[in-house]
């Protein structure tokens, strides 16, 4: 599991992680290294977007735990699959991206000169230049989830949680979210994503995470993206059983199989 | 024609009164409404506005029609009947409406009934519907001490509020700020309410924090606009509603917000967002 030299910053502890007592993962222990790709692949229901909650602090483990020993305060950005954005709100398209300075500016600073030139560069890095006085209401799916990464790049987090950014989106916007991505690995961050398109995984993400409502491999993406692993994480994702017993395991711990 | 809108005020005192009133519940009550409705809260503010009567009747049944104790018993009242929902919400399976309804309706009728215990009708309808034409020393520097306050709190809470109503998701991931936001906005609400409550009575208290917000909404885009339209709406509903109320002698509550709701109606059938404006905008569209 420590394919990489670089320390780990995420270091999962025998991690429950559920709604209403029953586990959506459970039993995860394991490390993610300092400036890796991660893609997060399983069938549906299979813990992946539970999982990247529970790292963003948005959901208490069920049981175990999630250690971030070498993050700064506010240095996770988490990108929720809907998340609950009002697009009706009246706002413009720049004034949503330089929320993304919260971290420097916080509830009271001025937006700098500075600031501003930031937010443009990130706009221009996503191909959203020109747009800037737009009402968000107005924008396409494509131009919002450029706009999203756009505010991304502005946290400027060392840790990076994407859930499913690229579906249902058009593939000239995929191939530059994903250039974007691979820039931040680039630049050392460590970046989980939530990916179904597994050919994309293969292609771009070098490390994998394969859910089934428990891990069930983690390793180098080829070595986990195996018909045999697929199927075994296929057969392991059965229903949500209102009835199921509780369950005893202890730390049953590592995963590479 | 000049003398019918500007002599009532110059002759008379208590519209001079009335006009100040009116001017700090625009610039107080109508920005916190602006916000009660990007939130979708509208029907919120209303049942907020039900909370506060036992408070202001168990202060009016102690202390008979004192300002001070009916002020503070609507607050307290208002206050616990927000937390106790937000609690309710957070902690058990009903959302947030269902437990500020059922809170509301038991505050609605405990003050009721008090009122009732020891009133004469006369009370009763001054808490409902208010007494802008009888403001005293004390509720207009009551009033104008709530616009105060919460004109300097929706400035301390403007960033984190925006946030909180656009992407409250983004708002926990950044900041320990939402539950800042969220109640703190509660607050700015209560307060709003108790003081146009003083003028305007505890039924329509609401709907010069909500008629002009939504009827601004049907003109401008932007919140900065949104937040400039929507007082001067107010102020002008309030200045007509009082001429009309000296003028047919009619009661002045009532009449300030029907200008506002008839100014409402017709941003609703000609504003660019309304019914029949959007239709009727012909020019070509843009190249992009």
């Amino acid at each position: 599991m420590m394919q990489h030299l670089a320390p780990p910053l995420i270091r999962f502890e025998n991690l429950t992680l559920g709604y209403d007592r029953h586990p959506a993962i459970h039993h995860l222990s394991g490390e993610i290294a300092t400036s890796a790709l991660v893609g997060v692949v399983g069938p549906n229901g299979a813990g992946k977007s539970t999982l990247l909650k529970g790292i963003a602090g948005e959901l208490r483990p069920l049981g175990g735990r999630i250690h971030l020993p070498r993050l700064p305060r506010g240095g996770v950005a988490y990108l929720p699959q809907r998340g609950d954005i009002d697009y009706t709100f009246p706002l413009s398209m720049f004034d949503m991206v330089s929320m993304g300075l919260w971290r420097e500016i916080g509830a009271f600073g001025a937006l700098r000169h500075a600031h501003r030139h930031r937010v443009e560069t990130a706009l221009a890095a996503v191909g959203l230049t020109g747009f800037e006085a737009r009402p968000i209401g107005s924008l396409s799916g494509g131009q919002l989830q450029r706009a999203r990464f756009a505010r991304l790049i502005l946290q400027d987090a060392p840790l990076v949680l994407l859930d499913e950014p690229f579906s249902a989106i058009d593939s000239k916007t995929v191939d530059d979210l994903i250039r974007l991505v691979l820039t931040w690995h680039a630049e050392g961050r460590t970046i989980l994503t939530v990916v179904h398109d597994l050919e994309q995984v293969r292609r771009h993400f070098p490390t994998c995470l394969l859910l089934a409502r428990e891990p069930v491999a983690f390793g180098p993406t080829a070595e986990v993206l195996t018909d045999a692993l697929l199927a075994r994480a296929r057969s392991l994702s059965e229903a949500l059983d209102e009835h199921a017993p509780v369950c005893h395991r202890e730390t049953e711990g590592v995963t590479t199989p | 024609m000049i003398d019918a809108l500007v002599s009532p005020f110059l002759e008379f005192e208590f519209m001079r009164r009335a006009l100040a009133g009116c001017l700090a519940l625009a610039l107080g009550a109508t920005p916190v409404g602006v916000f009660l409705m990007l939130r979708r809260m509208s029907l919120m503010g209303d049942a907020m506005s039900h909370a506060i009567l036992p408070g202001a009747a168990l202060g009016y049944l102690a202390f008979g029609l004192s300002l001070g104790a009916m002020t503070a018993g609507g607050i307290i009242a208002g206050l616990v009947v927000a937390l106790a929902a937000g609690v309710v919400a957070r902690s058990s399976i009903l959302k947030e409406d269902a437990s500020l309804a059922a809170f509301y309706l038991l505050s609605l009728a405990a003050g009721v009934m008090i009122v009732s215990l020891r009133g004469r009708n006369l009370d009763l309808l001054h808490v409902l519907f208010g007494s802008v034409l009888a403001l005293d020393d004390g509720s207009l520097l009551l009033i104008a001490a709530i616009t105060s306050a919460s004109l300097l709190g929706l400035a301390l809470l403007f960033r984190p509020l925006v946030l909180e109503c656009f992407d409250p998701a983004f708002l926990r991931g950044v900041s320990a700020l939402s539950p800042v936001a969220h109640y703190g906005f509660l607050v700015l609400v209560v307060l709003n309410l108790v003081s146009g409550f003083h003028a305007l009575g505890t039924l329509m208290a609401v709907g010069i924090m909500i008629l002009p917000a939504a009827a601004a909404r049907l003109w401008v885009r932007s919140l900065p606009a949104l937040l400039a339209l929507a007082p001067a709406i107010a102020l002008a509903s309030g200045i007509a509603g009082l001429l009309t109320s000296f003028h047919a002698d009619v009661p002045a509550g009532p009449a300030i917000i029907l200008v506002t709701g008839v100014i409402y109606l017709v941003s609703l059938a000609l504003a660019p967002g309304g019914v029949i404006g959007a239709r009727l905008d012909r020019r070509p569209h843009l190249e992009a």
